[in-house]
């Protein structure tokens, strides 16, 4: 089959312009002017590498009420992406071979997208033990990560970051120093202080971030931090890169497109860890998206039962949807708002998050002998978000009802239709 | 008026609504028979989901004698994992027709949630460290007696400032009426970001006791202590406590005022608390007759209009 007509954006090899997209047994074979097989028609289109999610939570095993692995790589199909790295946070843990396996096992027989587990670092997440990240990487894992709970032992982070080096794999520790944050509900400032809920300052995610950098540096292994929120994080991911520290660093599209003052409302749909933060530091986060500080836009998808959300503000867990809504805010918020260009969007989307996980065969290029896992989209349309309609199992998005631009039209998964014409194939 | 769930939503005029129509209900109390039938045949719930006596009575006899049928719904603590939520109880009550419901629970935010789920009129009475509405009220309502005005004054709200809804309430009624306020405390002890409320900020009590009309004192926890917020409740007493020596240096007719519970010998000594210018009692007696002009127009004032 042959797509036709659509602006090829591969942040890979750089090209960004019209051209047809040969696809033959899993993989692009001609990218030119010819028009082999089957045509599919792409005018006026923006077909790029398949879209590539660092964080996300399935909830399966242990928390299936609120999403399975079925049903978020559904969402992650409706969203354009074509993998995801879902977190060790599951019941039971991720954080022997078993659970990796049947997350592996789920995602096969789903068939919507690649899913690439991230192991945990400690057993149980207990910040203690390291779990066995051996039998882990067998099975392909890259990444560990004790998500949602810091390591708080700088003697065992030191030792994960040196003992993850044997497979030179990367460790993502939750930012957040929890001696700071104890009760904390939102993010500390003024409005916290007139709402009468517990701050969680932006030293709590910084002290956290500059003990990991320089662990990291002093032990020459990689480092990944997750769903950066503060103006200080970003300033000292910049300057670790700067003097060689192997860093890299995702923002999640809540931490761009939202602000703290949205709390006032106290509906716990915009209760997130870290919280949604200041002007300053949403600004922050575009900048290092821009100048490419943070590599990545992951969006911390954490799906919730209504009956979890429809909580006392303290009570309810936090966390938000984002899958569905990933591409459409980047391109109304970062590429309207002259953040970032196309290529940039589809770069932080989808190539820089492949190559931040070693994830090969997406990202790109779009190229002959390459998988072809694409998503094409169409950059002008205008769509409400609707949580009623979501893949997700779960309806916790604060986008519902807002208007964006860019609507997923297709995503292929090695060539196969995993989301055909606004539908899940 | 729909709710009153914060101070924050009065303005001044509205505040002073508020206390005139409590100055006309306050005399009932000196009556026989301390009854009006202003409310008869509405029906107000106090729902009270996190332990109060004080609070929870004032509202009781408040509704009572404006002859409105009263239910008290008490619970500790409200969440899916300890029984039925808050959105449950709340159409339960919705289902049951109240009036009005008079809510006091431990987390922020929860009379403003409930609002989303009733059409019943909702009383904030006391929400986590955001509000307690009533209470800067009937303050507010005891220094006008005592002083015959608020505009102008000097007050100083000493303490906890960090987890009280109390001090968030007094301070901003304080603001609205055109008072002049400043918050004194050890540092770990106020809100971050306290520079941004329009009031001044010391941590010196010394300083400020002859500039105070009003001496304000909140309850210090102990529990506190072992969050290393301050070393010792003797420490806190010395730098921070009122006793009869500091109480000797505000300026005359200066009012000292306590939201209580006390802790004696903690921010006020026994004999600081008992003294002629505390108004601490006054302020019991005047939360009957604000909360009742509080019920009156959010429950009446709609049924006049109808």
């Amino acid at each position: 089959m042959t797509l036709t007509g659509a602006r090829v954006v591969d942040p890979a090899t750089g090209r960004d312009g019209v051209v047809n997209v040969t696809v033959a047994d899993g993989v692009v074979t001609a990218v030119g002017d010819q028009v082999e097989g089957r045509r599919v028609d792409l005018d006026g289109l923006v077909l790029a590498p398949g879209l590539v999610d660092l964080h996300v939570h399935l909830r399966e095993p242990g928390r299936e009420d609120a999403e399975t692995v079925a049903t978020g790589t559904a969402a992650a199909a409706a969203g354009g992406f074509t993998a995801v790295c879902p977190m060790a946070n599951t019941e039971p843990v991720c954080d022997h071979a078993g659970v990796v396996e049947q997350v592996l096992r789920l995602a096969r027989d789903a068939g919507h997208c690649d899913v690439f587990p991230t192991g945990a670092i400690t057993r149980g997440l207990r910040g203690d033990e390291l779990a066995e990240m051996g039998a882990m990487a067998a099975l392909g894992v890259r990444c560990f990560s004790d998500d949602g709970m810091p390591v708080r032992s700088a003697q065992v982070m030191r030792r994960a970051l040196e003992y993850a080096r044997t497979w030179d794999a990367i460790v993502c520790n939750h930012a957040e120093e929890s001696t700071l944050t104890d009760g904390a509900q939102m993010n500390e400032g003024e409005l916290s202080t007139l709402l009468g809920l517990a701050g969680w300052p932006a030293e709590a995610e910084e002290v956290m971030v500059a003990r990991d950098l320089v662990l990291a540096h002093g032990r020459g292994a990689r480092l990944h931090v997750p769903h950066v929120s503060t103006a200080g994080t970003v300033e000292l991911i910049r300057t670790a890169k700067a003097r060689g520290t192997r860093v890299t660093a995702e923002a999640a599209p809540h931490h761009f497109t939202l602000v703290d003052e949205a709390v006032r409302s106290y509906d716990p749909v915009y209760k997130v860890n870290p919280p949604l933060r200041g002007k300053a530091d949403v600004e922050a986060v575009r900048e290092g998206l821009a100048d490419g500080t943070l590599d990545a836009i992951a969006t911390d998808h954490a799906p919730h039962p209504p009956e979890q959300k429809e909580q006392e503000w303290v009570h309810a867990p936090p966390g938000m949807l984002g899958l569905e809504t990933a591409l459409a805010l980047t391109l109304t918020e970062l590429v309207d708002g002259d953040v970032l260009t196309v290529g940039q969007a589809v770069a932080a989307l989808s190539t820089k998050p492949a190559r931040a996980r070693d994830i090969d065969g997406h990202g790109g290029p779009i190229a002959p002998g390459a998988p072809a896992n694409l998503v094409a989209f169409d950059p002008a349309q205008r769509w409400t978000v609707d949580a009623q309609v979501l893949h997700s199992r779960s309806r916790n998005t604060p986008y519902a009802g807002t208007t964006l631009r860019g609507r997923v039209v297709h995503t292929l998964l090695r060539g196969r239709f995993t989301y055909r014409d606004g539908a899940l194939a | 008026m729909d709710h009153l769930l914060s101070i924050q939503d009065l303005t001044a005029a509205d505040i002073t609504t508020i206390l005139d129509t409590a100055a006309g209900l306050k005399d009932i109390a000196l009556r026989p028979i301390k009854k009006v039938p202003t409310l008869r045949g509405r029906t107000v719930c106090n729902l009270f989901l996190e332990d109060s006596t004080r609070t929870r009575i004032s509202f009781e006899i408040a509704a009572k004698r404006l002859s409105a049928d009263v239910i008290n719904f008490s619970a500790k603590g409200s969440s899916v994992s300890k029984g039925e939520s808050l959105k449950d109880t709340a159409l339960t009550l919705q289902a049951m027709g109240v009036d009005a419901i008079v809510i006091r629970h431990a987390a922020s935010g929860a009379p403003q949630q409930l609002t989303r789920w009733v059409d019943a009129k909702v009383l904030n009475a006391g929400d986590g460290w955001h509000q307690h509405p009533t209470q800067a009220l009937l303050d507010l309502f005891t220094i006008r007696e005592r002083l015959g005005h608020v505009e102008g004054l000097r007050a100083a709200i000493v303490g906890d400032v960090f987890h009280s809804r109390v001090a968030r309430s007094v301070c901003q009624g304080l603001l609205t009426m055109g008072a002049e306020v400043t918050i004194v405390g050890p540092p770990t002890l106020l809100p971050p970001r306290v520079d941004t409320w329009g009031a001044a900020v010391s941590a010196d009590l010394d300083a400020v006791l002859d500039k105070t009309d009003v001496l304000y004192l909140l309850r210090v926890q102990r529990e506190r202590m072992g969050q290393q917020f301050f070393p010792s409740s003797r420490e806190y007493a010395r730098i921070w406590g009122v006793d009869r020596d500091r109480l000797a240096r505000l300026p005359e007719g200066a009012i000292v005022m306590h939201p209580g519970p006390m802790n004696r010998g903690v921010e006020i000594s026994a004999d600081a608390a008992d003294a002629a210018n505390s108004v601490i009692t006054e302020q019991v007696t005047n939360g009957i007759a604000v909360r009742m002009s509080c019920l009156y127009l959010l429950l009446g004032g709609e049924q006049a209009t109808a």
